[in-house]
């Protein structure tokens, strides 16, 4: 019931979410078809407007879009005229998603042991040397990352690709670039939670109980420490799914993050409004996910 | 280790979670990237990702690029000279007065897809390229053409009124408003290229989504995927398709700098072409290369000055700014990469028209005109802005190396105060459109090799003006020049108009003219000419094996 609530929720959410993402980029300086170079006549300009309806007034355009939509119709790119912003999304969504589905299991399998090891050895040296590389790969950012990977494994050592898309083998580096900094991100979570559940009550009464110190770090502090990674992997997998302008951009990936952040700086109203809608609704999607999750993941948990 | 029993449910259902993403993304990968594609003959950067592919919308080079490989027009620029040569018109007649073109179809011409090509398809190709539905950006290449117009502004409804016809179905008959001396090199440009009605009228703006898709050029489409490639295959059906050099050329579409070099290095793609692909920072390594060309190009950097700002209204103020500007510096310290001065707008290279010398650097006399007009040594000289755009590549650190070297200049030699302002591309569009800024910089390049493109966009109502200046004696010689038949007159007209513009009223500085950047090891690729327009038609490419 909750959920279905929650579900329901979420159209008048995207409605104003929409409207709000109409308005603010209708009020940014400049349109789509600003150039360098002004038309010959102004009515070429006006042709330009008129065939995509830029002529009407903003509240009628925002309706016809509405309309378009609950046709699943996102409209033509304005900037990418011979090409609708479903047919963009189709080609580069699952490449981004592909990309952002590798990251998240590099980020998750590096992580969670990582996270678990600097707990578990806390003050020792497996926990400084953990930590300070956790703290590394959230501070340095991608766009350091990437170009050094690709030094050191693409142009000294010649192992793998400069860039682009297309084989396993081009599927290595970015998903590294990309997925070290949720790494660090998840590994520094997890070791803060257990660490805190390790000084709770119910982990004294148990080891009180004498049980080992590592059955008791997995068997519960391990749990109640992964529900805040839980929480953070649900917008951390919407950001990456809908993909990296940075790493897209470096490697050449054929996915949407690039089209997002142009979409921009081109005024392209239709694509900046259909991925952001794309990633509004993954946003709530994968939120509604992990609610559903943490009641599975801990029986303690119960929405009303 | 014993689990307990919750624990082992927990564990297990956390598996589970984990690898069903697991086969999730086993299915993207599957569907994602299993392709199995031959390997292109050549490989080639072309920049940024092409806005469209249809010859009536395409405005950007990346886009030209493109497009001139995939259909053709009536004439086709020379590879070396970038002259108009006949192309899908074996010859044409033109009337003395200069006004009437009739130009005669090749007669063994078809569309990759075996139909024939006939007069019809060119005028319905004009047309389309002129109707409002369409919405081309470019129209205006077509509007030295009889009502054409007034037929894009709606004004005229009835295509037959146009200015194009066919008189059989190989002879086609253009009929011009004014003599125009660049009609052959417009006839060659995309705007006029001929494309398939049926596949258009059947598919709308999505025709070029349609296979197989009729093509009129050396290459079809073989694929188009955005952010990936734009694949070309030959037209075995062209008219010249002997002389096409490669099977399967890949165009890459890349806008990072780095990323670019990195696949030529590494020897991914064969040619990088696009100016904006050059890593600034490298220039002095790479200009050292024998696979980095460098040629003059018909484009011209300058600054825009706003005369309805005070107090730029002032002629002697511009001239001073202009007089005061040490372009050598500029090119020398900053750009590098060989390009020349510039003291007009005009580039040298334009056939039949040589521009005239605009103001050079002279401090002393920079000096005197603002005394002159009010300001001696900048006293009283109100603060005023330097607007510059934050491009893409390696483009935006140039803007900016600019202004701050024009700071220095202006405030030691006339001792003014100037501030730099950078916007985002559009809002800097904007703020030129609307008169809102004092100086801001500017650059122009040529779409046809004549000076109608530099110096028309400086009469009074031209979109493309953005400085405030009117000025009707220049207005009367462009348009004198527009109508003049003689080569020669024309030419003068031109020059005293371009004399007006960079020396005496000055509301542009000129700065310098671009050169261009093609990479490629000319041991391995063939057929890359460099040409003052950058044109460089794809059917003359070719790799080929270096001797051992």
């Amino acid at each position: 019931m909750y959920f279905l609530k929650r579900l329901l929720f979420a159209v008048p959410l995207l409605v104003v979410i929409s409207a709000l993402a109409f308005a603010l980029v209708h009020l940014a300086p400049g349109g789509p078809f600003d150039r360098e170079r002004t038309p010959a006549s102004p009515e070429i300009e006006r042709n330009l407007k008129a065939k995509y309806h830029l002529d009407e007034p903003v509240w009628k355009q925002y309706f016809r879009y509405l309309g378009d939509l609950a046709h699943g119709d996102f409209g033509v790119s304005l900037k990418y005229r011979n090409h609708s912003v479903n047919d963009i999304i189709a080609q580069g969504l699952p490449v981004s998603m592909l990309l952002g589905g590798l990251a998240f299991c590099l980020a998750t399998a590096i992580g969670l042991p990582a996270g678990f090891i600097t707990a578990a050895r806390r003050g020792r040296w497996e926990d400084y040397a953990g930590s300070l590389l956790a703290l590394l790969a959230v501070c340095v950012p991608s766009f350091v990352i990437a170009p050094v990977l690709i030094l050191i494994f693409a142009i000294k050592s010649n192992l793998l690709p400069v860039a682009l898309w297309g084989s396993p083998w081009h599927m290595i580096l970015p998903p590294v670039a990309l997925g070290l900094y949720f790494a660090g991100k998840i590994s520094r979570i997890l070791r803060e939670g257990m660490l805190q559940a390790a000084q709770s009550e119910f982990v004294t009464a148990a080891r009180a109980k004498g049980l080992g110190e590592n059955a008791l770090l997995l068997r519960h502090a391990f749990r109640i420490a992964l529900l805040p990674v839980v929480s953070y992997s649900g917008p951390m997998l919407a950001d990456l799914l809908t993909g990296s302008f940075i790493v897209e951009n470096i490697f050449q990936i054929p996915g949407i993050g690039v089209f997002l952040v142009n979409s921009v700086t081109n005024r392209d109203y239709t694509m900046l409004l259909g991925l952001s809608l794309l990633y509004a609704v993954l946003l709530i999607g994968l939120n509604l996910l992990v609610d559903l999750a943490y009641t599975w993941l801990d029986p303690r948990v119960k929405y009303e | 280790m014993f689990l307990s029993k919750r624990a082992r449910q927990f564990y297990c259902r956390a598996r589970f979670l984990f690898l069903s993403c697991g086969a999730l993304l086993a299915g993207i990968v599957d569907t994602g990237c299993a392709r199995r594609e031959p390997p292109a003959n050549v490989t080639i950067i072309n920049g940024a990702e092409p806005e469209s592919l249809d010859p009536a919308i395409v405005t950007g080079q990346p886009e030209l690029r493109i497009v001139i490989g995939m259909f053709e027009g009536l004439i086709r620029l020379d590879p070396r000279t970038a002259r108009p040569v006949p192309g899908l018109a074996e010859r044409w007649e033109i009337s003395p007065d200069g006004l009437i073109y009739t130009f005669h179809l090749r007669t063994n011409l078809v569309w990759s897809t075996g139909e024939a090509i006939t007069a019809d398809d060119v005028v319905y190709s004009w047309i389309r390229a002129l109707d409002p539905a369409t919405a081309s950006d470019y129209a205006g290449q077509l509007f030295y053409l009889k009502n054409a117009e007034d037929f894009n502004a709606g004004k005229i409804k009835d295509p037959s009124l146009v200015g194009v016809r066919a008189l059989d179905p190989f002879t086609i008959r253009a009929e011009l408003n004014h003599p125009t001396a660049f009609f052959l090199d417009l006839c060659a440009f995309p705007t006029l290229y001929v494309v398939p009605r049926q596949t258009i009228e059947k598919y709308g703006d999505r025709w070029l989504m349609a296979r197989p898709l009729p093509s009129s050029g050396p290459f079809e489409l073989a694929a188009w995927r955005l952010n990936d490639k734009v694949r070309l295959k030959k037209n075995p059906r062209y008219w010249d398709a002997a002389n096409t050099q490669s099977e399967i050329i890949d165009l890459l579409p890349i806008a990072s700098p780095t990323t670019s070099l990195n696949l030529y290095q590494s020897g991914r793609a064969d040619v990088v072409w696009d100016k904006t692909l050059v890593p600034v920072e490298l220039l002095d390594v790479l200009l050292q290369r024998p696979d980095f060309h460098t040629f003059d190009m018909l484009g011209t950097y300058f600054i825009r000055l706003n005369v309805t700002h005070k107090p730029f209204d002032d002629p002697r103020v511009r001239r001073a700014l202009a007089l005061a500007v040490d372009k050598d510096r500029i090119v020398k310290k900053l750009l590098k990469a060989g390009e020349k001065t510039a003291s007009h707008l005009v580039p040298d290279g334009v056939p039949d028209y040589v521009a005239p010398a605009g103001l050079g650097f002279d401090p002393e006399q920079a000096k005197k005109l603002l005394a002159e007009a009010g300001y001696p040594g900048g006293k009283g000289f109100p603060r005023f802005d330097y607007v510059f755009d934050s491009a893409a590549g390696g483009a935006a650190a140039i803007h900016e190396n600019i202004g701050v070297e024009l700071q220095q200049m202006w405030h030691d030699t006339l001792g003014i105060d100037m501030q730099l302002r950078q916007m985002e591309w559009k809002v800097y569009l904007s703020a030129q459109n609307r008169l809102d800024y004092d100086l801001s910089r500017s650059s122009w390049i040529g779409d046809y090799n004549d000076p109608q493109t530099f110096l028309g966009m400086f009469t009074s109502d031209d979109g493309n003006n953005r400085t405030g200046w009117k000025n009707k004696s220049y207005d009367a010689l462009i348009q004198a020049a527009g109508r003049e038949p003689d080569r020669q007159k024309r030419a003068h007209y031109f020059q005293q108009a371009e004399t007006l513009l960079v020396r005496d009223e000055v509301p542009i500085i000129p700065l310098y003219f671009y050169v261009g950047v093609n990479f490629f090891d000319p041991k391995r690729i063939e057929g890359i000419d460099q040409n003052i327009l950058d044109n460089h038609p794809l059917n003359c490419i070719k790799k080929v094996q270096p001797p051992k």
